[in-house]
């Protein structure tokens, strides 16, 4: 989120599309109930049910699965055609003056630069025209038909209402009303906050579509407000953490870009990493990488990192091609992975085609699970009837299953949603033998690096020279470990201006980011994370809630990343002069001398508005991106494309070019491709979603969640159960070219049919909670039926829009 | 929970009168030292935060046992952290069944194989599961790892395990797991958080 739970209740509109937080963030979403009651906030809701959140909302419409951005490139043509912006944010905050490259172009859904043998574009022209003095150009009339105000406009002015009803089915009337809630937040003192969730992110479009509400509210001026933003409702209580360690191939711990084959050495891995300015004055904070790498390097190989080997840049592996999810699951159905260790970690359920991960898993030599519980997953290899219909014999993988604790069985940090990192206590130990995760890690590190040391084997420099100074080899500690990821001086560190001063001694803790240094003098294990254990001790543990500006800050409650700053860009609150745009909800002011108000301003403390530093510091330009550049794969402006099964022959916005039809740079591997079904078999579109009483696959083990949704069910609307004679409570089978699964019909009224393109679309709603392990009743892992097939940008599974069939079982 | 005089005599009229039980050295409030208290009085509260969604709930645990050397802790009741600025004491359908989860008769209590082709679990040590799951791990990066690639650029990685990461656990397990995957030249990696 780039603001905050508690701070939802500051909000005038809150949207909510691609997300369903009554639900499955059900005490986050009191805070939106909180301003309704309180401000007379409004609630509007956009989604394919009539969920349990739009059930509290002030306006619900409906919407087909896969078409948001068809619906939100409708509102961004309403906010511009009926002038309803924040002129001055447009104006001074994004780069809506930019003038792009005279080669830039879009014909046909499809952008400048495609390969279409290679599903991907050659992007030199998605960029800015740069003047002689090396910054980008700009017309700040924004009237140049070249500039990115002009190019948005004519991009979106395709998204009519009447189109808009065409692609999502949603009556045009519906839609307008939305368009007017929306425009209403383009006044000063008007916010709107967007909640979304994986009904925006699991899609081919994923990526595009939160790009969309981005541009919305740039256009509103609603980024850096209390109760504005965009607000990324997640998944696990520590996803959050988990993705800022970057326990993922493409980056290391604080988002810094892994090395590639591309990267031939550390002096030109960095430059390609470390921006200029694009424009005058501004911060572009990015400069710093080569400190937060450099100290990243020192805290992993200690004084093993010197200059002289480059701080050991040789040592971090290269990638060779994607990491992810998706693209490990195919190496290894193609035989080419050998070991996996499958940490707290669910994936025959939560992957997409079950068969093809399945047979994967059996093509491994071994496989090591950790986790608390018997997980689906570590029994793939055995028969639980039809549910998992497998010949152990025929399986030679091995397979080991280590007992782990759970959350109430060791102490350490949590991130929630909101950025707000919080210490954990312990209060049991575990059953049994179960040891902690960093225990399990630590002993199978330990044993490699012992007959490292006295068989050799391949480069054991590594593993030889990790750092591994804890007290307790054997038994690291989370604070320790906190300690490590906050970092430390190695030497003193002094004012880069009066090298007398010594801003922080050797040994201490540092206290800030802005303390990390490219010289080795430094150690930090994660830069956004300094801060979090200062000298002053562990900042997480943190417990005053108390909330001097009555606005939720509660500054003094565990500690934000980065630098305890609750709400991003904050310094777009006020205006160029430094003036909030509404007082009553002052985040940040211009003193006269200093920025201050009710937040760690996300602005150098002493630039004064004079000096034209812009909000958005993490950009070279300063500012908030209306066209993307070359940094998404399908293009720097959203457009609609269809999901890769979809209901309709072609894509409505482009009918006449079947390269358009879906995102022309989503990667699909052989194999997949073959295995997308189409309406003449598949003539129904169906969604995933989750239940109150469920968190993933992972409450079916609780007894008291069994009993409250006992059974997989599937939801379909009256018309579709009318028209194949499902009543309530019949089993029917559900099909679609990768598999089947059995459930119980729900019949509601809450999943409408539409008319899309001028043809009946129906929608079945299908819960993931369920498999053949737990205690819930035995039944069919709903990802049997999901295709293999991710977002361009995040390879995030597409399960929010594909194809099934349904009969009476 | 205390009773008055009054109470007290009621309760003894049915038998012996309450001067004799005087007599016998019992006062009221020896004899209430025996009714039942609540077990939460005397549990121990620790702070945590449910495990499920992003909301990150602060919960209060309570547990029986003073966490004293040697002593036992059981898990007993978890409720919302009032506290917490976030959740201010609540916690929704999914949270409300934590100790069922903690409690979850499908925890794992000791480390298992299952042999290649076999149809069932065979218990075995932490030792022998460590140092076989060690084994594996060195034979397969020594044969596999590939220092450089084709045009002779050194890359120093590991192509053919793979290893997924909870978003379950914390900063700091999920910071230690990353350090030592990339120690190894691990770079098929990749977390909950994709998907």
């Amino acid at each position: 989120m780039t603001n905050h739970w508690v701070d939802i209740k500051n909000a005038d509109l809150i949207f909510v599309m691609g997300g369903n937080p009554a639900e499955a963030h059900p005490c986050g979403f009191k805070w939106a109930i909180e301003a309704k009651k309180n401000r007379k906030a409004k609630l509007v809701v956009v989604d394919p049910r009539f969920n349990r959140t739009a059930s509290v909302a002030d306006y619900y419409a409906p919407i087909r699965p896969g078409s948001d951005i068809a619906f939100l490139g409708g509102v961004i043509n309403y906010l511009v055609s009926h002038d309803k912006l924040q002129h001055e944010y447009v104006k001074a905050y994004t780069n809506a003056a930019f003038l792009i490259d005279e080669g830039y172009g879009f014909e046909d859904g499809i952008f400048s630069g495609y390969n279409e043998e290679k599903r991907n574009y050659d992007k030199s022209t998605w960029k800015y025209q740069m003047g002689e003095d090396g910054f980008a150009k700009v017309d700040e009339t924004l009237q140049d038909p070249r500039c990115v105000f002009q190019l948005m406009k004519a991009h979106y002015a395709r998204y009519t209402p009447e189109v808009v009803q065409q692609v999502c089915g949603t009556p045009k009337d519906a839609f307008l009303k939305v368009c007017e809630y929306i425009a209403s937040t383009a006044v000063k003192d008007k916010v709107m906050t967007s909640l979304y969730a994986l009904g925006w992110t699991e899609h081919s479009v994923g990526s595009q579509n939160i790009r969309c509400m981005a541009m919305i509210q740039l256009l509103l001026g609603n980024m850096g407000m209390a109760g504005g933003g965009i607000g990324a409702l997640r998944g696990h209580a520590n996803v959050q953490g988990i993705t800022d360690m970057c326990a993922y191939s493409q980056n290391l711990p604080g988002y810094l870009s892994a090395p590639t084959e591309a990267d031939k050495d550390r002096t030109s891995y960095l430059e390609k990493r470390t921006p200029k300015a694009l424009r005058p004055n501004q911060m572009n904070f990015p400069q710093n990488f080569p400190k937060w790498f450099t100290s990243l390097c020192k805290a992993w190989y200690g004084n093993a990192a010197t200059p002289e080997n480059g701080f050991a840049f040789d040592w971090l592996p290269k990638l060779g091609g994607p990491g992810d999810t998706l693209a490990i699951f195919h190496a290894m159905f193609e035989g080419k992975i050998n070991g996996f260790i499958c940490q707290g970690f669910n994936p025959l359920s939560s992957v997409p085609n079950k068969k093809k991960v399945g047979d994967a898993l059996a093509r491994l030599k071994w496989m090591v699970v950790i986790d608390p519980l018997a997980t689906d997953t570590s029994e793939f290899w055995k028969p639980h009837g039809e549910f998992n219909d497998v010949k152990p014999a025929e399986i030679p993988t091995e397979v080991f299953r280590l007992p782990a604790t759970l959350f109430a069985e060791n102490s350490g940090t949590f991130t929630n949603s909101g950025r707000v990192i919080q210490w954990r206590w312990k209060a049991a130990d575990g059953p049994g033998d179960a040891k902690d995760d960093t225990e399990i890690i630590a002993a199978l590190f330990l044993r490699l690096k012992a007959m490292y040391a006295k068989d050799g084997g391949a480069f054991p420099d590594p593993i030889l020279n990790l750092t591994w100074a804890y007290t307790q080899p054997a038994k690291p500690s989370p604070e320790e470990l906190l300690r490590e990821i906050n970092g430390k001086a190695l030497a003193d560190v002094v004012d880069p201006k009066d090298p007398t001063k010594v801003l922080v001694k050797a040994g201490e803790q540092l206290p800030s980011f802005a303390m990390l240094r490219d010289d080795g003098s430094t150690a930090c294990g994660n830069w956004i994370y300094c801060g979090s254990w200062s000298q002053a001790g562990n900042n997480t543990a943190r417990r005053d809630n108390s909330d001097p500006s009555g606005l939720g800050q509660t500054l003094n409650w565990g500690f934000a990343w980065p630098v305890n700053r609750r709400i991003l860009y904050n310094r777009a609150s006020a205006d160029v002069a430094g003036k909030p745009w509404d007082a009553q909800r002052t985040v940040l002011k211009w003193t006269g001398t200093a920025w201050g108000g009710n937040d760690i301003p996300d602005m150098r403390p002493n630039a004064a508005p004079e000096e034209n530093v812009m909000p958005f510091i993490m950009t070279p330009e300063g500012v908030g991106r209306l066209f993307s550049r070359e940094l998404m794969a399908e293009g720097p402006m959203p457009e609609h494309y269809e999901p890769f099964e979809s209901p309709l022959d072609n894509n409505p916005m482009h009918p006449n070019n079947p390269k358009a039809k879906s995102n022309p740079a989503a990667r699909v591997y052989k194999g997949d491709m073959e295995a997308f079904g189409t309406a003449k078999d598949f003539p129904y579109v169906a969604t995933t979603y989750r239940l109150v009483e469920h968190f993933h696959y992972w409450t079916k083990f609780s007894q008291i969640n069994a009993i409250m949704q006992p059974e997989q069910f599937v939801e379909l609307g009256e018309e579709l159960a009318k028209e194949k004679g499902i009543k309530a409570g019949d089993k029917v089978k559900i099909r679609s070219n990768r598999g089947f699964i059995k459930a119980v019909a729900v019949v509601t009224k809450r999943i409408k049919t539409l008319d899309v393109d001028g043809k009946k679309v129906h929608t079945v709603g299908i819960p993931i909670h369920y498999g053949f392990k737990g205690a819930t009743r035995p039944g069919f892992i709903t990802n049997t039926l999901t295709p293999f097939v991710g977002d361009a940008n995040t390879q995030t599974p597409e399960y929010k829009a594909f194809l099934v069939n349904i009969e009476k079982a | 929970m205390n009773m008055n005089r009054r109470q007290f005599f009621k309760v003894c009229s049915a038998g012996l009168t309450g001067s004799s039980i005087a007599v016998m050295g019992f006062s009221p409030t020896a004899a209430l030292a025996e009714v039942r208290t609540f077990k939460l009085a005397r549990a121990t509260e620790t702070r945590n935060i449910c495990p499920y969604c992003s909301v990150s709930c602060g919960v209060l645990i309570y547990s029986t046992g003073d966490k004293s050397k040697n002593s036992q802790s059981e898990i007993i009741h978890i409720e919302g952290d009032p506290d917490n600025p976030v959740n201010r004491g609540t916690l929704c359908p999914k949270g409300a069944g934590l100790r069922d989860m903690i409690q979850s008769k499908d925890r794992l209590k000791w480390p298992e194989v299952r042999e290649a082709g076999s149809s069932e679990w065979k218990r075995i040590s932490w030792n022998e599961a460590l140092d076989r799951i060690a084994a594996h791990m060195k034979a397969d990066r020594d044969a596999n790892f590939i220092a450089q690639n084709a045009d002779g650029l050194t890359v120093n990685r590991w192509p053919t395990m793979g290893a997924l990461v909870s978003s379950a656990s914390s900063n700091e397990a999920g910071y230690l797991t990353v350090k030592t995957l990339r120690g190894l030249g691990v770079t098929a990696l990749d977390t909950q958080a994709r998907i």
